[in-house]
């Protein structure tokens, strides 16, 4: 426990001081994060939508088979995103291996899933509510969808958070993609890693409640906008 | 509101992404296939701005084990391979996959073990002894059991002392399948020898009470050498900023940078260019 506590102590000191790396290093995991968490909700949304409202041979299996992929091992990802843009893989003359680009893509691909299969679940109960009177007034196929994913808008957040959650706490397939390269690829969980395999174990731990912290941040961030939104919409 | 929050949201995190891209358009930049010792000693952020001040060239170093360094570098997913299994990089010049091999530095590796020294082998200067009072005994040794330059070193010993550990696997003999600080941060929490490269062994922060147990064997010599990757097989690999690298290493300047790093006032690589290139 003596660890842990001095451990929250570093944290604190490193934040208090404003580690001019610490800052890079958080800046990146933040912007990586987010990118591939806004990506993943551009296609994740209206996929999990789609396959919550249209009816189309094969829709269960494609329900089962999202759900499968939210199981997705980071380091198998990691794999097959090295194969993909690898010098000698088939998108290996985009350069995009060991840049934070290729750390968004993984992120993304990790992640996509998740929110196509938590909004599929969350559209699907509100469709059941929603059809007759979509039905009788006649709403077309694309407005039925907008219409939902914007009624369904506050679960959705909890939705994109679960997003979040996951890519920013994954390390494996980061480190492949991106290399945990100084101040080009380096996030907050590679370099956790990389604390962890010096054996600066205290640090390491100082990294992660860091983490945490920003974590709970944007959570806390993200609520506070619903909270006024939705104070604003029943004003 | 939220509407305008997302695209508020979205609009700072494209900035932050055409920011980072436009940061590469540069290019002055190696990728360096190379090892954990290097990077986790601490060397590499020791040389590469006194390199970089010089040139102008950005080092960026993927630090893995030798056996998946090797295999980047085969995939030409880096100009130079910075590694240390001799044998294997021979092997990787041969393949037609790297141009020539240099020798830059060389350090050891020692066995480390527990202070109570179940096996009876600390203040050894025989590895092959130890190794062979460890199996006796079945006191446990913890492998890194990953392909790299250390695990390759280290079968090269258990075959030299005519063990066969993979029998016990799983039993005192245990695999991490992991980097060397992985390996180090398990083998100490479960009591068991490690072998391990000296410079990580004194730049490592979680030694508990374990302590050098075997070392000054001349088999244990561990030789670190640099290849560039041949542009032939990899016509995108930066073959004059690659050389550059290369060539400052094995100059004058590079291996005094190189004698010069030191942990606790401790050398922990000793450079040793020009005895022995192939």
């Amino acid at each position: 426990m003596d660890s842990f506590w001095s451990a929250l102590g570093g944290a604190f000191g490193l934040l208090v001081t404003l580690d001019p790396d610490l800052l890079e290093i958080i800046g990146l995991s933040m912007q990586v994060t987010l990118t591939a968490v806004l990506f993943a909700c551009l296609i994740g949304l209206p996929l999990g939508a789609a396959v919550a409202t249209f009816h189309f041979p094969g829709r269960s299996l494609v329900a089962v088979i999202l759900n499968a992929l939210m199981g997705l091992p980071p380091v198998v990802v990691g794999l097959l995103v090295y194969l993909m843009l690898s010098a000698s893989g088939p998108l290996g003359v985009l350069r995009l291996l060991y840049t934070p680009t290729a750390m968004i893509i993984a992120q993304m691909v990790l992640v996509t899933p998740i929110v196509a299969a938590l909004t599929r679940q969350v559209i699907e109960d509100l469709n059941r509510e929603y059809a007759e009177q979509f039905a009788s007034m006649g709403v077309g196929p694309i407005d039925r969808l907008t219409a939902m994913l914007w009624d369904a808008r506050y679960s959705l957040l909890t939705v994109a958070l679960a997003g979040f959650g996951r890519a920013v706490a994954e390390v494996g397939a980061v480190i492949i993609v991106g290399g945990n390269i100084n101040h080009v690829t380096r996030v907050m969980t590679t370099t956790i890693a990389l604390e962890t395999s010096k054996g600066n174990l205290q640090l390491a731990l100082a990294l992660g409640v860091i983490l945490l912290l920003i974590a709970l941040a944007v959570n806390a961030a993200v609520m506070a906008l619903r909270a006024s939104a939705v104070r604003s919409a029943y004003a | 509101m939220i509407r305008r929050a997302f695209l508020a949201l979205a609009a700072i995190v494209f900035a932050g992404v055409f920011a980072t891209q436009s940061s590469f358009a540069e290019d002055k930049f190696i990728v360096v296939q190379s090892t954990t010792s290097t990077q986790n000693s601490g060397l590499f952020d020791s040389l590469l701005p006194i390199f970089k001040d010089k040139t102008g060239i950005e080092v960026r170093v993927v630090a893995v084990g030798t056996g998946q360094a090797i295999k980047n570098a085969a995939n030409g997913d880096g100009d130079v391979l910075f590694v240390h299994s001799k044998p294997s990089e021979e092997k990787f010049v041969a393949d037609g996959l790297g141009v020539s091999r240099s020798d830059v530095m060389y350090n050891d590796f020692v066995i480390v073990g527990p202070a109570d020294d179940p096996a009876g082998v600390a203040g050894s200067g025989n590895a092959v002894e130890a190794l062979q009072k460890i199996a006796e005994t079945k006191a446990p040794f913890a492998s890194r059991g990953d392909d790299s330059g250390t695990h390759k070193a280290e079968l090269r010993l258990w075959k030299a002392a005519g063990v066969d550990p993979s029998g016990a696997s799983g039993d005192w003999y245990r695999e991490t399948g992991s980097g060397m600080g992985a390996t180090l941060n398990t083998g100490t929490g479960m009591g068991a020898y490690i072998m391990t490269d000296r410079a990580t062994w004194i730049a490592f922060g979680n030694k508990g009470d374990y302590q050098i147990a075997v070392q000054g064997d001349d088999k244990m010599f561990n030789q670190y050498g640099v290849i560039l990757v041949n542009p032939e097989a990899h016509p995108h690999v930066k073959a004059e900023m690659g050389q550059e690298f290369i060539d400052w290493l094995l100059s004058k300047d590079g291996q005094k940078a190189i004698a010069d790093y030191k942990v606790d006032g401790q050398q922990l690589f000793f450079p040793n260019a020009n005895k022995g290139n192939s």
